[in-house]
């Protein structure tokens, strides 16, 4: 067996890291969903589509305004953010005193409604949007070419991990968030408005799946089908990272994009067994995941 | 244990058993649908409903039992008898392998590894080309010859549904029933009284891996087809939804649910595509308005009718 050339298995890596960061931004704002409110959204994905689908009709709006792509990621984002805030604060909120099945399944039901949703609003063909200008080329790594985007995706990614980090740990809210995954009775106590402090949680997570797929856009085939397969993958880097753990789920991201990035290039026809063998050993062995803490509750 | 004759039951079972006298193709086709899938949510219902766990992964069973009896019928030239017995006993031990690892986890990372062992055996059926067919399917499974009519082979489904449903009847109602109810309510306490909670649930999973084995089974000859997707995860969760729908704490709460999604979707299909959108409000509405599901909100409206579930 010949060894493959390095300069290959560095941009195989980074392509795995690129999709990785996808995968965290999304993985991100589910699990601080789940750590928080201790609803498995399922819709997480449902809402990455439609901040994908949202980045494609902007862009087309704002067809003459310089800026464009960035406009329509930033406008598709914050859009899903606020679908978010409207599903929590009418509906989610008001299954918190039923059993965690409910929740469970209201969140599914939201996949069929968005999902179909979707299908009658853009249509069940695929659907593309070109990158912005400004990333279009490519940049050469020991001989081989990289998309310029996919740095910027890469780049973006790590700092929007450190700036989550910096809000957590660093601020008020964020202390005021870690203490509502501990303790919420005592944070209400404490006059702290906690059923707001959940909406307010489920927005940035939701904006952060919008984001993911407004960013997603121009790289991947926009098209109906895409909320069921990024959750499954969430769902995997959660397990495998710790739901309701930051850095566990940037390390299960990373670890997952890897794993599909080289697993699809060594064994093709079983790296797509192994990820979920991966899935199952981690829950027998840790079931909180690498890096996560076990549920008091 | 003496059960009493239930009128009504022997009254629907002679009402589906004159099915076929409608001549209507409409009807015996829905009316085998209706019996497989709500076999299928029954056999789910024993976890969830009964024993207190939420599987997300009852697909996996359906499929290795379909998958079990098409490819030994149509790979091995064995009898159907023989392929439809072995498809039970492959859901069985299929389930004894998946329950053994998922009965150590509770709660969301149950569901969770459920889930996990489904996408596995997903997996292996999608990629496995040269068995299963991969994503073409499996296409061509002919009906045995004596059941090679419609009619036929819904009297045949009627018949191996009536006897699970009377068997599965019998372990709910048995002393095992009572003790898998027991581990619903609070498996703690049930570990202090002295109970081997995980056997009785790895046991559990066995007879719920059984009879998914043989709804798969049916489901395969019925459809004279087999896809992967028959394994995917939403499979699992529409199966899910029809028990709650139903009502999980309700023996045939499954079986009402799987008429009503399966009458509502032939309903639908013939005016709309967006079926999803329609299940997905209605699934909704439920939650918020019906938490106990159809026959839940029908006990409720007969507060004499007795508890028994």
């Amino acid at each position: 067996m010949n060894l493959p050339d390095p300069s290959f298995l560095i941009i195989q890596s980074l392509s795995g890291l690129t999709y990785a960061m996808f995968l965290f931004l999304i993985a991100s704002g589910l699990s601080l969903i789940f750590g928080i409110l201790r609803v498995l959204n399922f819709a997480h994905g449902s809402l990455y589509m439609v901040g994908a689908y949202l980045t494609y009709s902007f862009v087309s709006l704002f067809i003459n305004a310089p800026g464009q792509f960035w406009w329509a990621v930033i406008s598709a984002s914050l859009a899903v953010a606020l679908i978010g805030g409207f599903i929590e604060r009418f509906f989610l909120s008001r299954l918190y005193i039923r059993e965690e099945l409910s929740q469970l399944l209201f969140t599914y039901a939201l996949v069929l409604i968005i999902g179909d949703f979707a299908k009658v609003i853009w249509g069940t063909g695929q659907l593309s949007i070109s990158r912005p200008p400004i990333l279009k080329g490519a940049v050469q790594i020991f001989g081989q070419y990289f998309p310029e985007y996919n740095i910027f995706i890469i780049l973006l990614g790590l700092g929007i991990a450190f700036l989550f980090w910096l809000i957590l740990n660093r601020t008020r809210w964020g202390r005021v968030i870690r203490a509502a995954a501990l303790d919420r009775e005592m944070l209400g106590s404490l006059g702290i408005n906690v059923s707001w402090l959940f909406t307010l949680v489920f927005i940035i997570g939701a904006w952060l799946a919008g984001l993911g797929g407004a960013l997603v856009a121009p790289i991947a085939a926009i098209v109906p089908g895409m909320d069921v397969e990024i959750i499954i993958n969430v769902f995997i880097v959660v397990v495998i990272g710790g739901l309701g753990s930051f850095w566990g789920t940037l390390l299960g991201a990373l670890v997952l994009g890897q794993v599909i990035s080289f697993g699809i290039l060594i064994l093709p026809r079983l790296a797509i067994v192994f990820i979920y063998v991966l899935m199952a050993v981690v829950l027998i062995i840790r079931p909180w995941g690498l890096l996560g803490k076990p549920l008091q509750r | 244990m003496m059960l009493k004759p239930n009128w009504f039951l022997i009254l629907l079972i002679l009402l589906l058993a004159l099915l076929p006298l409608s001549e209507s193709r409409f009807y015996i086709f829905l009316g085998t649908d209706i019996l497989i899938m709500g076999l299928f949510a029954v056999s789910l219902n024993l976890l969830l409903g009964y024993t207190g766990l939420v599987s997300f992964g009852q697909a996996a069973y359906f499929g290795i039992g379909a998958y079990t009896c098409a490819l030994l019928m149509k790979k091995a030239a064995v009898v159907f008898p023989v392929a439809f017995v072995a498809a039970a006993f492959m859901g069985m031990i299929g389930a004894l392998i998946i329950g053994f690892f998922c009965i150590r986890l509770t709660k969301i990372y149950f569901s969770m590894l459920t889930l996990a062992f489904s996408q596995i055996v997903w997996a292996i059926v999608f990629k496995w080309n040269s068995l299963t067919g991969g994503d073409t399917g499996l296409i061509g499974i002919n009906f045995p010859k004596y059941l090679d009519s419609s009619t036929r082979f819904y009297y045949f489904t009627l018949a191996v549904v009536v006897i699970s449903f009377y068997f599965l009847r019998k372990v709910v109602d048995s002393p095992f029933g009572r003790i898998l109810a027991t581990i619903r309510e609070n498996p703690e306490r049930t570990e202090f009284i002295g109970i081997n909670v995980k056997r009785f649930q790895l046991i559990a999973f066995m007879v719920s891996g059984f009879f998914a084995g043989i709804s798969g089974a049916l489901f395969g000859i019925f459809n004279h087809s087999l896809f992967p997707d028959l394994l995917y995860w939403p499979m699992s969760a529409e199966v899910l939804i029809m028990s709650i729908l139903g009502g999980m704490y309700s023996f045939f709460g499954p079986v009402v649910g799987a008429a009503v999604i399966l009458y509502l979707r032939m309903l639908v299909t013939s005016y709309t595509q967006y079926w999803p959108l329609i299940m997905g409000t209605i699934l909704a509405l439920l939650l918020f308005f019906f938490p106990g599901g159809i026959v839940g909100f029908l006990k409720s409206q007969r507060p004499f009718a007795g508890g028994k579930r």
